[in-house]
């Protein structure tokens, strides 16, 4: 028996207070084996996570080192080599890339949580069963389409009408700061790749929110409707206190995917060097981006340059992730 | 305070009213509507329900006059609480549910097509087992919810949140924290606050599902003491588990029994004939503790 | 007891077969409109018809319900509207995606695909020369190698969370959540800087497998964990009372008991992965021949093959990257599929 139990017949010593007897578990062998293994596999993850910070860090300390703050503030990228390969002059410099990479995901997340909430709230309370179990079975389904598949079909379907929506905006809103542009070209802008990343993240923060909704307790949903409420009252007063929390969560979730997203970014959008605010302008910044377009041919130290904009991707998307993680723990449970 | 209500409601009870209860109505201790609108009252016709293909409910036909307190006991699972439900439509809510027969309201059909449901539990307000105050909202925003809910316009709204919570016999307790969060009260409080809440959107009627269940017995007697005064002003039918309850609150009781079918109303009479000579031998055995 | 004859269920809230021709009226009403409002005007396309259909159909309902019952039931269809409309723009790109994947991708396809590579045949070549079979092989190469590393992790990761439940429990969670949020490219990059150039110095197949266990290990731990929860405690407590060690209750009741839900969650990280790209242009340096070996040389795959037929940009290597992408999309959906099928059964009765 790998455990000893307190006998309920055990006599009380003699003195007529009780003395706690302790109870030890002596784990067999096998058992502190297996515990043993489970344990180590359980601490990969943070292996696995520590080790992404170390090499990557490691790698692009020489970079970050001699730019110092500039990697993240300066926007030129350029290296200069001799013909032997050594490297004259370097300036790397990140400030497009995640001003691009921010902006394409702030207007992916501004364009799919008002539909990823539509959506949750449609098939929790308004869908009949049936519907109900169609949708969200293609929903999930989407959210298992390659990122290429979104690439290729928003750079070859989706992007004249965006494009067309685009120069609508700019036509009836240029008036506001961020819908001007600098010059008439609207293709392969954030503003696209924004709307292509706003599909790829819709099942995410959708799944989120309808789990978080379907939460809401029946009793505070009864007596809404038992006080009048029509079913958007009910929503309202109910639903929405309870879930806010969730969605948010669900939001922060979907903008960590759409920073860390490379192909189907790099297909849609057009890489400057250049800090550009303005989204519905054709020249975006993205860090994954910028990877994969300079892999292909960069020297020993440009690599390193590139490790360490991924140490910084890889460092923002954990902040946003952990944010996220919070506050659908905090806000998705059972409180409130 | 409570005594002097009581005394007064001695004093109406001696006048009979005719819209009750058929047969039983001539022995029945009447009482006179009170002074606010309170419609004549509430008939159930017939009901039957159904959950699926179980039949859970069976041609139950009930009056509840204006300004009486009918309470509904039996075993559990008798088909009680899903009655009520049917009264202000709640029972739709649960899939499958499907019902027959009519519930009148001032002689109008509730299932009627057409009807706006929201006007309906609006009418016919109602208090749950578990207390629900909104926890996202303040003391005084849930005495007001069901306005808002309703998007109904009220001249003063203080005066009406002071009036509800005098009522529910909570302003004492909550007057000076009134921007505090529901969920703050306790229990007994908080289905005060429910009841407050319900009586905001002025009903006829007030649905009760046993709603001192999950409370101590010191919160269930100030509930019960609510449900005397207001029965002044409303028609009030409760579910109860608790025959001393019932016989303590109520003017009427219906003894429910579900025999191995659909549940069904065995009697109705006044209270104190219930208690003291029920005509059917079943609801001598459950008043009587033999079984249930 | 029962009475003789009860009245037939009816649901008086439904709505009646009046009310849905009312329904139908408005429908057809703003469809109506819609029609001349666009022919009117300079608004074009069949985005133009929906969005000003769904723009008349919202006012039409919106009016009718306060006139009917007020302004709370007319915010009420309002709402109804837009959240409808809200799952219809939801559903918009699935179904164009895959219309477009089907339409395009079905001109590339034909039998030479399965049976030949690409090591005869550049991707501008005419659509009859080489074929796929090198990507097919490569990926199905690529996942199992990735399948055979995370299972053990993401099964240990998901037991560690159940059953030991020591004081790592929170932070593991924490953490198996943080990396599935890791940037696929940053997987790549990592493989990049801690294997290939330290150590084997060169493309592999088993280089693109090391970045795709890394992607898939959090979804298979976060999978397996919901499915081992599944599991009765009275069943391990059953285990334990009848002597046998944690180890031995684990292996021989726990996990048969969660069999097809680990498979499930197998299939759902094969179906996570089998479509990731950036680590592959990053790590297996994409050959055009059939490649046998994941440790030596480089390989093809999907993604690959697809990405290089994209960018050749000629007519037929577009066709090439449709015909590609619908051959993956199959086998992703094929998986996907597959796991809901189990999925729906997690736990063996």
């Amino acid at each position: 028996m790998p455990q000893t139990y307190i006998q309920p017949s055990a006599p009380a010593p003699s003195s007529g207070v009780a003395i706690p007897r302790e109870i030890t578990t002596e784990p067999r062998f096998s058992d502190r084996v297996f515990r043993g293994v489970v344990t180590t596999g359980g601490l990969s993850s943070l292996a696995i996570l520590g080790l992404i910070t170390i090499f990557l860090g490691y790698r692009g300390f020489e970079v970050l080192r001699q730019e110092g703050f500039n990697f993240i503030t300066s926007s030129t990228w350029a290296i200069t080599t001799d013909d032997a390969g050594n490297v004259v002059e370097s300036h790397f410099g990140i400030a497009a890339m995640l001003v691009g990479t921010i902006l394409c995901s702030i207007v992916a997340v501004l364009i799919a949580v008002p539909i990823s909430v539509f959506t949750a709230l449609f098939l929790n309370f308004y869908a009949p069963a049936w519907l109900k179990k169609i949708l969200v079975s293609v929903i999930d389904m989407m959210a298992a389409f390659p990122s290429i598949l979104f690439g290729i079909w928003g750079f070859l379907v989706l992007m004249p009408s965006v494009e067309y929506w685009a120069k609508l905006l700019n036509h009836y809103l240029g008036f506001i700061p961020i819908f001007h542009v600098p010059a008439y070209y609207f293709t392969r802008s954030p503003f696209i790749a924004g709307v292509v990343l706003a599909i790829m993240i819709i099942p995410i923060i959708t799944s989120v929110s309808r789990e978080v909704f379907s939460q809401t307790p029946l009793d505070r949903i009864q007596a809404a409707y038992a006080l009048g409420a029509t079913r958007w009252g009910m929503i309202q007063a109910v639903v929405i206190p309870y879930g806010r929390g969730g969605v948010v969560g669900g939001a922060m979730l979907g903008l960590g995917r759409a920073m860390g997203e490379t192909v189907a970014v790099y297909t849609v959008l057009n890489i400057v060097y250049q800090v550009n605010w303005q989204m519905l302008f054709g020249a975006g910044g993205n860090i994954a981006s910028l990877i994969i377009l300079k892999f292909g041919d960069a020297s020993p130290y440009e690599i390193k340059a590139l490790m360490a904009a991924g140490l910084i991707l890889f460092a923002l998307t954990l902040l946003v992730n952990a944010g996220a993680d919070l506050m659908v723990k905090r806000f998705g449970g059972n409180k409130r | 305070m409570t005594d002097s209500m009581e005394s007064e409601n001695e004093k109406m009870d001696t006048s009979v009213k005719p819209t009750s209860l058929g047969s039983v109505a001539s022995n029945a201790p009447k009482r006179a509507p009170g002074t606010l609108a309170m419609g004549r009252g509430l008939e159930a016709r017939g009901i039957h329900a159904w959950f699926g293909k179980n039949h859970v409910l069976s041609d139950v036909t009930l009056d509840f006059a204006a300004g009486t307190v009918t309470a509904l006991i039996g075993p559990s699972g008798c088909g009680k609480s899903t009655f009520i439900r049917t009264m202000n439509r709640m029972h739709e809510f649960i899939p499958g549910a499907a019902m027959a027969g009519e519930v009148l309201l001032d002689g109008k059909d509730v299932y009627a097509p057409g009807t706006d449901v929201t006007k309906i539990r609006l009418q016919i307000g109602m208090v749950f087992q578990k207390p629900n105050p909104f926890p996202s909202m303040t003391i005084g925003q849930n005495v007001l919810s069901g306005l808002k809910l309703a998007q109904l316009k009220v001249d003063n709204k203080d005066d009406l949140m002071e009036e509800c919570l005098e009522r529910a016999g909570l302003w004492s307790e909550v007057k000076d924290r009134l921007n505090a969060h529901g969920g703050s009260l306790s229990g007994g409080q908080q289905q005060r606050l429910c009841i407050a809440r319900a009586l905001a959107v002025r009903p006829q009627v007030l649905l009760m599902d046993e709603p001192c269940s999950a409370l101590d017995p010191g919160s269930t007697l100030r509930i019960e003491e609510t449900i005397r005064h207001l029965s002044d002003s409303m028609t009030i039918i409760i579910v109860t588990h608790n025959m001393q309850q019932a016989a303590r609150v109520s003017d009427y009781t219906a003894f429910f029994l579900s025999d191995n079918g659909p549940g069904q109303m065995i009697e109705c009479a006044p209270t104190s004939e219930i208690f003291s000579r029920p005509r059917d031998k079943r609801t001598e055995n459950y008043v009587t503790g033999r079984f249930g | 007891m029962s009475t003789a004859l009860a009245p037939a269920p009816t649901k008086p809230w439904k709505a009646s077969p009046k009310d849905h021709l009312i329904d139908f009226g408005v429908f057809l009403l703003a469809a109506i409109v819609d029609f001349l409002v666009v022919s009117v005007t300079p608004m074009k396309g069949k985005l133009a018809y929906f969005f000003v259909f769904f723009a008349t159909y919202l006012a039409f309902t919106t009016i009718r319900q306060f006139i009917l019952r007020g302004s709370a039931s007319a915010k009420d269809a309002f709402v109804s509207s837009l959240v409808a409309f809200g799952a219809f723009v939801t559903l918009l790109p699935i179904v164009s995606i895959l219309v477009t994947v089907i339409n395009k991708g079905s001109k590339g396809i034909h039998l030479g695909l399965f049976t030949h590579d690409m090591s005869m045949a550049t991707p501008t070549d005419p659509l009859s020369n080489g074929g796929l079979l090198h990507a097919i092989t490569g990926t199905l190469t690529l996942v199992a190698l990735a399948l055979v590393m995370s299972v053990p992790i993401g099964i240990l990761t998901a037991l560690y969370l159940t059953e030991i439940q020591g004081r790592f429990t929170r932070p593991i969670r924490f953490l198996v959540q943080a990396m599935s949020g890791v940037p696929s490219i940053v997987a790549g990059l990592f493989i990049l800087s801690a294997v290939l150039y330290p150590i084997t110095k060169s493309y592999s197949g088993f280089m693109g497998s090391l970045a795709l266990t890394i992607l898939m290990i959090p979804t298979i731990a976060r999978t397996s964990e919901e499915v081992l929860r599944l599991i009765p405690q009275d069943l391990r407590e059953a285990g334990t009372a009848l002597g046998g060690t944690q180890w031995r209750t684990v292996a021989m009741i726990v996990l048969p008991a969660a069999r097809s839900g680990l498979i499930t969650a197998m299939i759902l990280g094969v179906a996570r992965v089998a479509g990731e790209t950036a680590p592959i242009l990053l790590l297996t340096g994409g050959g055009d021949k059939v490649n046998p070996n994941a440790f030596n040389g480089p390989i093809g795959s999907l993604p690959y093959y697809i990405w290089k037929s994209f960018n050749a940009g000629s007519p037929e290597s577009i066709t090439r990257a449709w015909a590609g992408l619908l051959v993956l999309l199959v086998l992703v959906l094929v998986f996907f599929t597959l796991a809901r099928f189990l999925g729906s059964r997690k736990v063996a009765k």
